[in-house]
């Protein structure tokens, strides 16, 4: 049986393209691989290589022709055993192998991404509570879930003999051993990607970042290979790891070490994005973290470690991610925040409770997926949003929130949305400029006395 | 061709020979399997090619024809739940691996029957069930990961070993030395194999390394590494069964930097004007290792031509059937767009 050899597309782009140069004539026997003819595309030129074996029966294309559209069928090879006066005349067109489209015919537009509820609020916690560090929440989590599951294992720098850069660990090496708690060269984006191999391998790593500054060495592997395979492979790769650590300013560590990655992270699917604030948070969401089946990224906060906070003494207590936790209610404006801002943001609502601005506090929890249900809720009853965050406000979590209100519940709002932020700079050393970048009780209380006109 | 001076390179380690083709362990039918084995990669690969020219593939599309070699050999030294894992140019070591040409193919052309459901291509395939794990399209970032396997295969104590893949050009990504720094001092069962087909893209190793001879280049972290006749299944074969061995032993990494050589571009669009023909028509004329083993077979008459026709024949109603599949079966339903993003979501 007789082939057509086709015009190649011979980039991703290409339309047509000039025959340049034959090699072969009619009769010529080819071999698969040998070089049969030179087409010059929109980059350069190239040889096409002959893919069947045979006779070359016709040439239908002759050299020099330009502007030769991409399937044109361009000769026409005779088979082994068959002659080539044999060869019936070349079809006009090459039939071009259209994909069946798959059922039904999708319209012009992409289908709506599925709307996913959040989860229910926890009950609030009526059994015992026991007071804790954030520092020892975190390491109660780590411990409950190793005990439970052999294939969970703690890597990261400082994580074992030192007990942790910042003592989070401590205790973790005496109880699980050197197998399960190990100490890591400085190689971020080494055992990132090592761990990201050691979960696609069925294990469950928790990856710790000394801070998540020197995470950005990683970040590839987190996006590129955590993130992405489990879509990449159709479903066929899971990839369960949490990678946490001190995120955004400490106190005077200057630019490199005082950063909040909360929307890098929160821009990326695949990708679950936690920040707790208190003990029960740090404990609750880092269990849940652990039990998740996807690449989380848990966002903690130096100095938060140190705070005590009533947690519930319960080792089965775990939170629900996606959920926000409306830390004190109101009703003149909601105030939005995560991690070490939801304390200053409570402390701006009690001294704007003082001149009888009932504000309502949401700790956000989880920062992917975003709880829209409650922040929504929350700005349909106050009409005032104030968000806070301590990162940068470009592109921020402020923004995406006063985007989301503005979709979900522009109606409902009595004055513009304002964010409150770090200051667009790199953070500085200097105590009072440092103090001035950072969000602070008095510019949230500024901010929600702003949008209440009060 | 094993490098003579492929010594390995860490003075504490026994000296070692570069392994030499004819082992013994090699039966007739193991070489008859790496002819078929390394002919459907080749076959496969020129048939995608021309997908590809017919506007049924996109993107890009990294072609292996050449290096067949490398991938047969290694495998025919591998047993069930050992880890395999690559770079970009993955299409011959998910067909050594085992995987069904059809859903190979039906990946490249994007369609549901393929591997990914048609979300993945070229660059991004992986089986679960025949342990390999991708396919990853950012250079070198398969090396931790493949560190991060045999990390897993240590922790459950298995036996197996995790294979690691990559080319000449990710031989200089910091990445791949902080793995190598991971798996020494751990000792974790990988074998590094370095596809050296001396060119990332358009730049050629001497061009890209301070020093070409990248088995040495896991000196610093003592580990053995062994310069290698990538072209010669035999050779590739009998270092890997000492490699693997290695690994599997307990007693850490191990590097074969396998010498070999792509005869197409870097992906279909690149007119290789980094190199002469002269030099792409030495390779092909007087090392191809299909052409190698065939000849092999007959002078060992091991097989007859009426047998090989019998392969070639095989081989071409597979590589048919791969490229029918892949292109009548339907595209990715609507629906596929928003799954799989997120685990139980």
């Amino acid at each position: 049986m007789s082939t057509q050899v086709l015009m190649p597309a011979l980039s991703p782009t290409m339309t047509e393209g000039k025959l340049a140069k034959w090699h072969v004539k009619v009769g010529d026997t080819v071999k698969s691989g040998q070089v049969i003819c030179e087409i010059e595309t929109d980059k350069a030129t190239m040889e096409v290589e002959a893919v069947d074996e045979g006779t070359i029966a016709q040439i239908l294309v002759q050299e020099g022709t330009e502007g030769v559209a991409v399937n044109t069928p361009i000769c026409i090879l005779a088979a082994e055993g068959e002659t080539v006066s044999e060869t019936p005349a070349a079809a006009p067109t090459a039939p071009k192998a259209e994909a069946p489209k798959a059922e039904p015919q999708p319209k012009a537009a992409a289908p709506q991404a599925p709307s996913t509820p959040a989860p229910a609020a926890e009950p609030e916690w009526t059994g015992k509570t026991v007071r804790a560090t954030v520092r020892e929440a975190l390491r109660d989590a780590m411990a409950e879930e190793m005990r439970r599951d052999g294939k969970i294992f703690l890597m990261g720098e400082e994580v074992a003999q030192y007990q942790g850069a910042y003592k989070v660990s401590q205790g973790l090496l005496e109880e699980f051993g050197d197998k399960r708690v190990i100490d890591t060269p400085i190689t971020e984006h080494g055992f990132a990607g090592l761990g990201v191999g050691a979960a696609f391998g069925g294990l469950k790593p928790i990856v710790e970042f000394m801070t998540f500054n020197f995470a950005m060495q990683a970040i590839d592997q987190i996006i590129n290979s955590a993130a992405k395979t489990h879509y990449m492979s159709g479903g066929q790769m899971t990839c369960p790891i949490v990678f946490r650590g001190p995120n955004g300013a400490a106190a005077r560590v200057g630019a490199q070490h005082s950063q909040c990655y909360a929307s890098w992270y929160a821009h990326v699917p695949g990708l679950r994005v936690l920040a707790p604030w208190s003990a029960a948070d740090a404990k609750g969401l880092l269990k849940a973290a652990i039990r998740d089946p996807n690449p989380v990224i848990f966002l903690e906060n130096e100095i938060l470690y140190g705070q005590s906070f009533d947690m519930p003494d319960d080792p089965d207590f775990v939170l629900p991610i996606g959920k926000a936790k409306i830390e004190r209610p109101g009703k003149d404006v909601t105030i939005v925040a995560f991690s070490i801002m939801v304390g200053k943001a409570l402390a701006a609502a009690e001294e704007l409770a003082k001149s009888g601005i009932d504000a309502e506090v949401i700790n956000l929890r989880s920062i992917r997926p975003f709880d829209t249900e409650t922040i929504v809720a929350s700005v349909k009853k106050t009409s005032r949003l104030v968000s806070v965050e301590e990162g940068w406000p470009f592109a921020g979590i402020g923004s995406e929130l006063a985007a989301l209100v503005m979709e979900e519940a522009f109606d409902w709002l009595d004055a513009p949305v304002k964010r409150v932020h770090g200051l667009d700079v790199p953070l500085p050393y200097a105590a009072n400029l440092e103090k001035m970048a950072l969000p602070q009780i008095d510019t949230i209380v500024e901010a929600a006395r702003a949008v209440c006109n009060r | 061709m094993a490098n003579p001076a492929a010594t390995p390179t860490v003075e504490s380690l026994p000296a070692k020979k570069s392994s030499q083709p004819g082992d013994n362990s090699v039966s007739a039918e193991d070489l008859k399997s790496f002819y078929r084995d390394m002919l459907l990669i080749r076959r496969f690969e020129e048939r995608a090619g021309q997908l590809y020219g017919m506007g049924l593939i996109g993107g890009f599309c990294h072609l292996y024809i050449g290096q067949e070699a490398v991938v047969v050999g290694m495998q025919s030294t591998l047993v069930k739940g050992d880890a395999i894992i690559t770079s970009y140019r993955d299409h011959g070591h998910m067909l050594a691996a085992g995987m069904d040409s059809k859903g190979v193919m039906a990946e490249l052309t994007g369609r549901s029957t393929g591997y990914s459901k048609g979300k993945g291509g070229s660059m991004h395939m992986f089986s679960r069930e025949k342990n390999f794990y991708g396919g990853h399209g950012i250079v070198g970032a398969q090396v931790p990961i493949g560190t991060g396997l045999a990390f897993a295969h240590k922790y459950n104590d298995s036996k197996n070993v995790s294979v690691t893949y990559f080319g000449d050009g990710s031989a200089n990504q910091g990445q791949v030395y902080e793995a190598m720094n991971m798996a020494a001092l751990w000792k974790l069962p990988v074998i590094y194999v370095i596809e050296n087909n001396r060119y990332g893209m358009g730049t050629s190793v001497e061009r890209a390394s301070a020093t070409t001879q990248l088995y040495r280049h896991g000196e610093a972290f003592g580990i053995p590494g062994e310069e290698i006749d990538g072209m010669d299944v035999l050779a590739v074969r009998a270092a890997a069964e000492k490699a693997v061995e290695h690994a599997r032993s307990g007693a850490g990494p191990y590097i074969l930097e396998m010498q070999t050589y792509r005869y197409r571009g870097h992906s279909m669009s690149d007119p290789a004007k980094y190199r002469t023909k002269e030099e792409v028509d030495k390779y092909r004329n007087e090392r191809d290792p299909i052409d190698h083993l065939r000849k092999r077979l007959m002078e060992d008459k091991l097989t007859d031509e009426a047998a090989l026709k019998a392969v070639d024949a095989e081989i071409r109603k597979i590589v048919n059937d791969a490229a029918e599949f892949a292109q009548h079966s339907p595209e990715p339903d609507p629906s596929e767009l928003w799954t799989n993003v997120l685990v139980g979501v």
